[in-house]
């Protein structure tokens, strides 16, 4: 229903629209209008807001403009509705009244007629029986009889009665015949009404005249108007003259009757002596005419009744006026009131051409009120008003989805205007940061270089990668950016979990150092050994970890470790094995999982504060640290653990985390590895030079010596633990095999200096093979090492934490096996690069000389063939194909035609060039070789900023290296292009 | 002289260089790219380096000097500049370089000539070391010997 009335009052809406339209002069937005309703109706407002959004302001203005003509245009047509429907009513109550008024006036008209034919054939009679026949065949009596039984026939007569036309001569005689005088009618008294007051009131008698009309014979009713003259009376003089004259019927103007107190009219027929011709002069007439037939009309009581019988329920008031004199009407019936509203004459004809009369009706109640007029105009007045309201919400609700939809974008562009400050501004620093830092790292370079012992070039290497480390974190910095906004994705290239591990070792061997801790990594053997395909980020993630909890902690624990409460040492035992036991849980997935995907389960954990429970909640999320004070006391960006949380999330893995209040945190995090057995890379630290070899380790801890352990047998040392020192002894001596190294920890040995001369001499005395001994140092204590005695025992002394690389030079040396001389940390991707790269043609292009021939120095290195271009322009023209470049390295910012805008053109005309081969235009042979219709395009410049990198990518370009070339992005950028060529082929 | 100890003061040498910030990591790498094939490679730079900055170092200061300054241009010469000494690995000069550039987004005339200055400074101080060390260079190789590798 509703609905249904919604589309009704929709529907004239718009038709009311257009109407309006069209009338007023706003066709031109029409169009506009329309559209806007159709949306309005049919569908939401989105569309409406994007299709809209420009012209709001005038849109606005614009329905509130038609707003209040849409208002007036409906008060004016309900006004309308109501003036219409209303006449309509009074038209049509006009009607019925004058039918009405019509029917009786008709009605009356007939009934009079009738009752004047009647008497007309009365007279007839009269004339026929009285005055033809000698005596005459009818009395008084006959004829009062007759009447009162004809007088069904004359409706509206309520008597009548026969004068007859006495000369004077013949008065005498005619009295004595009828046996009484003529009378006079007495004029004085009541002039009008002759006939009926002669009887009581002694007549006098008639004066002598030329001639009398003494009246014969009348109804019994009117008994007493018998021998009154009526030509006595002036209007009955009148009427018998005029009577006579015209041998018609005629009427008297209404009069009271006296006896009924009614109004009256008589009606006078004139009886001639014989049968005159219709065209007989009115002399004739007078002289044939021989009595004269009078009908008394009664008109109230007859209307009265003749009214009654077509009373119904539309009651209405009749009068009925003789017109006669039109100045002075003389109402014959009704009442005279006269109310206004409308009425409806109808005129009477009764014969008589003289008199006229009238009938006027009225209805007798007042008109009701135009109820449904009012209520339809009404109705549609409301109706209007409320789609109007509709309307005028739903614009004014369009404008402040508008307005909100604006804000919004204001706020959206300033957030990305922010976003992109701040990027910008981390691409800045970090841009800035890394000038510096090459400068550090190159140092170290070249320090490493230098002939320096192990312990120094461990020192160097370690300095190194924690420069490298907080470049990788500068470029964390950007990964948060990038990750933030999804852009990261992450690369799938082979790695050794273990040298990972150890290689984050390194990194905090430093800072470990610096603050006395102790730092020690833990693999499960059910870790595979090889290498696995994981993901680059691990190493990235782990350092975050690792780095992250020290900021968290370092601070703090720095007596935690080496002094070992019990509570901690209870706990950090405690999560080993719970870390075991979480290793373990893998092994079935290591098993059954397809595609040699694994799950991976790395604990990270520390003894010391350990978290807030209150701030445990905040520790992922970006920028936040345990305490805001935390933060200057560690410095750290508070961005790593929510880098993690999302590292982790891409590798499909997940992170968590216990952590008790001044007993310590750990870290968990799991993440899927591919395991790739095609990849073989013999671990370098499992060669055969300790194969075989035994080792006892002393340490009263056994976490400690549990990681001790783990390294010993990454290098195929056999590893036996020891809690106690004097325990050794029996150890050495008892053991099947030869035990050639024994590693002690310092603090048993400070503490059991005194024990070891002993053991010496003893070892010698058995004829033993005196074993290596080898002291594990921390770091807090490691200047104090040459100050010990007993020195001499020792051969050598290795400060923690331990990583399998330092521990195999030790050994090495120790042993005296293995040249002592390792792999340099040479330029490890060159190979490949130059495999990569050989005989390619490859052309650089800078507008910068100097950076021009390095660049072409940097790539002949790798034994491409390198054609320089100084400018876009030549560019542009030597990479029109056909060509024989492989390749093109371009730098951006270059004058006249950028790097952006050259490879733009050269896209161009590959484009065309393709077209055209594809539509066989240029035949292929004449190309050469087809695959250079893709020339690939390198970008080159100095810029980090993530923008331009994504800019190179959207213009065309396949990739980006940053100036200076770096070997190994280089490489990177290259393999990932030749490669794909490669499987293209 | 010993050949021997010339190559010896030309490692201190180098490593002063770097370890004053004159030179970074790329002359390292630049070194890396001399061969046999192109035995002349790191001098053939320089060389290049030397007339390309000191044409620009003119257009600098002619630039400057005008009346109304066409920063722009000012920015490109000193992009220029930044580019070629951060191939050669010219640390120091690269180092003005970059706040050169603020001033000259700056519009800031004062600070750019205050940075010419500079740069012309740290320029010439460079273009002495490595003379020097290119001279030293060569009479090692004069006398017979190999010029030592630092990496």
């Amino acid at each position: 229903m509703l609905v249904k009335l919604l589309e009704l009052s929709m529907n004239w809406f718009i038709d009311a629209q257009i109407m309006e339209q069209k009338t007023d002069f706003l066709s031109e937005k029409c169009n506009l209008c329309l559209g806007w309703l159709k949306q309005f109706s049919a569908r939401g407002l989105k569309n409406h807001l994007c299709n809209h959004y420009f012209g709001t302001k005038k849109v606005k203005e614009t329905s509130r403009r038609l707003l209040f003509l849409w208002l007036a245009g409906w008060v004016l047509c309900a006004i309308w509705i109501f003036w219409f429907m209303n006449s309509q009513a009074v038209e049509k109550r006009r009607e019925m009244l004058a039918s009405m008024c019509d029917e009786r006036a008709r009605m009356l008209q007939d009934q009079f007629n009738v009752s004047m034919n009647h008497l007309q054939a009365l007279a007839i009679l009269i004339s026929t029986f009285h005055h033809s026949k000698e005596p005459s065949a009818i009395d008084q009596i006959i004829f009062a009889r007759y009447a009162e039984r004809t007088a069904f026939e004359r409706p509206l007569t309520s008597g009548v009665a026969y004068a007859v036309k006495v000369l004077h001569s013949e008065r005498e005689l005619f009295e004595r015949q009828h046996g009484w005088q003529i009378k006079k009618m007495d004029l004085t008294e009541q002039p009008p009404a002759r006939e009926e007051d002669a009887d009581l009131e002694s007549p006098e008698i008639s004066p002598i005249e030329d001639e009398y009309a003494p009246v014969i014979f009348a109804q019994d009713a009117y008994k007493h108007v018998i021998s009154v003259d009526l030509l006595t009376g002036k209007e009955d003089r009148e009427n018998i003259l005029c009577a006579r004259e015209s041998g018609k019927g005629v009427l008297t103007a209404p009069f009271p009757l006296l006896k009924s107190k009614r109004l009256g009219v008589i009606l006078t027929y004139a009886v001639y002596k014989s049968e005159l011709p219709s065209n007989a002069t009115p002399a004739q007439r007078i002289k044939t005419a021989i009595g004269y037939l009078g009908g008394i009309f009664d008109i109230e009581s007859l209307v009265d009744k003749l009214l009654h019988q077509l009373a119904c329920k539309h009651s209405i008031v009749v009068n009925v006026y003789d017109t006669t004199d039109p100045d002075r009407p003389i109402s014959m019936y009704g009442s005279t009131m006269t109310g206004t509203g409308i009425y409806h004459i109808s005129t009477l004809q009764f014969g008589d051409p003289i008199r006229k009369h009238e009938m006027h009706c009225r209805f007798k109640q007042k008109a009701p009120l135009p109820w449904l007029a009012l209520t339809t105009s009404i109705g549609t007045l409301v109706i209007a008003l409320l789609v109007g309201y509709i309307f005028h919400a739903t614009v004014s609700r369009i404008a402040k989805v508008e307005d909100d939809y604006r804000q919004m974008m204001e706020l959206k562009k300033q957030a990305e205007a922010a976003d992109v400050a701040k990027s910008q501004f981390l691409a800045t620093v970090s841009h800035e940061i890394r000038t510096p830092m090459n400068g550090v790292l190159g140092m170290l370079q070249m320090l490493m270089d230098t002939d320096l012992d192990m312990t120094q070039d461990d020192y160097v290497r370690t300095a190194h990668a924690s420069g490298k480390a907080l470049v990788s974190l500068i470029n964390e910095v950007l990964d948060q950016a990038k990750i933030e906004s999804g852009k990261l994705e992450l690369e799938a290239v082979p790695f050794d979990l273990r040298a990972v591990l150890d290689d984050i070792l390194s990194l905090f061997y430093g800072k470990a150092q610096e603050k006395g801790l102790e730092l020690a990594v833990f693999v499960s053997d059910q870790v595979p050994e090889f290498t696995e395909r994981g993901h680059i980020y691990l190493t990235v993630h782990l350092t975050e970890e690792v780095s992250s909890l020290d900021f968290e902690t370092e601070y703090h624990s720095r007596n935690s470790l080496s002094a070992f409460p019990v509570a901690d040492r209870r706990r950090s035992w405690k999560n080993f094995k719970l870390f075991k036991q979480g290793l373990s849980a893998t092994d079935p997935s290591l098993v059954s999982t397809p595609y040699d995907l694994i799950n991976l389960i790395i604990s990270v954990e520390d003894t010391g504060v350990g978290i807030p429970h209150e701030a445990q909640s905040r520790v992922f999320t970006p920028f936040m640290q345990v305490r805001p004070s935390i933060s200057r006391i560690h410095g750290g960006t508070g961005i790593g653990l929510s880098i993690s949380k999302r590292l982790v999330g891409l590798m499909k893995g997940e992170i968590g985390f216990v952590s008790e209040p001044q007993i310590g945190s750990t870290f968990t995090f799991t993440f899927t590895v591919v395991l790739t057995s095609s990849y073989t890379n013999t671990n370098e630290y499992k060669s055969s030079e300790f194969h075989g070899l035994t080792s006892l380790v002393v340490d009263d801890r056994p976490v400690r010596a549990k990681a001790t352990k783990y390294l010993l047998q990454r290098l195929g040392i056999n590893a036996i633990l020891e809690m106690d020192l004097n325990q050794v002894l029996n150890r050495i001596a008892s053991g099947t095999g030869a035990t050639n190294l024994v590693l002690i920890e310092k603090e048993i040995w400070l503490k059991n200096i005194s024990i070891w001369p002993f053991i010496m001499s003893k070892l010698k005395d058995d004829q033993l093979d005196i074993p290596k001994v080898i002291l594990l140092a921390n770091p807090t204590d490691s200047s104090k090492r040459n100050s010990s005695s007993s020195m001499e025992y020792i051969s050598t002394i290795i400060t923690k934490p331990l990583r399998v690389s330092m521990l195999q030079l030790s050994l090495q040396r120790v042993m005296g096996c293995g040249d002592g001389e390792h792999s340099r940390n040479g330029w490890l991707p060159q190979l490949p690069l130059h495999s990569l790269l050989r005989g390619k043609q490859i052309l650089v292009v800078d507008d910068n000389v100097v950076n021009l021939r390095v660049a072409a120095g940097a790539l002949k290195k790798y034994g491409a063939e390198v054609t320089c271009a100084d400018n876009g322009k030549s560019a542009i023209n030597m990479l029109k194909p056909p060509h024989i470049f492989d390749a093109c390295f371009m730098d951006i910012q270059m004058p006249e035609i950028d790097g952006f805008e050259a490879t733009r053109r050269i896209r161009e005309m590959e484009a065309d060039i393709n077209s055209k081969l594809k539509h066989g235009e240029v035949l292929l042979d004449s190309l050469g070789n087809e695959l250079h219709c893709d020339v690939p395009i390198f970008a080159m410049t100095a810029d980090v900023i993530q923008a331009t990198h994504e800019k190179c990518l959207k213009l065309g370009m396949d990739g980006y290296v940053t100036k200076p070339f770096e070997g190994e992005q280089l490489y990177r950028e290259l393999t990932r292009f030749f490669k794909s060529t490669k499987k293209n082929q | 002289m010993e050949i021997g100890k010339l190559q010896r003061r030309y490692l201190d040498f180098t490593s002063t260089l770097f370890h004053e910030g004159f030179l970074d990591n790329q002359f390292t790498q630049l070194q890396q790219l001399q061969d046999e094939s192109s035995p002349e490679f790191v001098l053939e730079v320089v060389t290049l380096f030397f007339e390309d900055s000191e044409k620009l170092l003119d257009e600098l200061s002619r630039t400057l000097d005008q009346q109304a300054v066409d920063f722009k241009k000012v920015d490109a010469h000193v992009h220029q500049l930044k580019g070629s000494s951060a191939s050669i690995g010219a640390q120091r000069v690269k180092n003005v370089c970059v706040a050169f550039r603020n001033f000259c987004e700056e519009m800031n005339q004062e600070g750019c000539l205050r940075c010419l200055r500079q740069v012309r400074n740290e320029y010439f101080l460079v273009k002495n070391k490595l003379e020097t060390l290119f001279a030293l260079e060569q009479q090692i190789v004069a006398a017979g010997g190999s010029v030592p590798m630092m990496w």
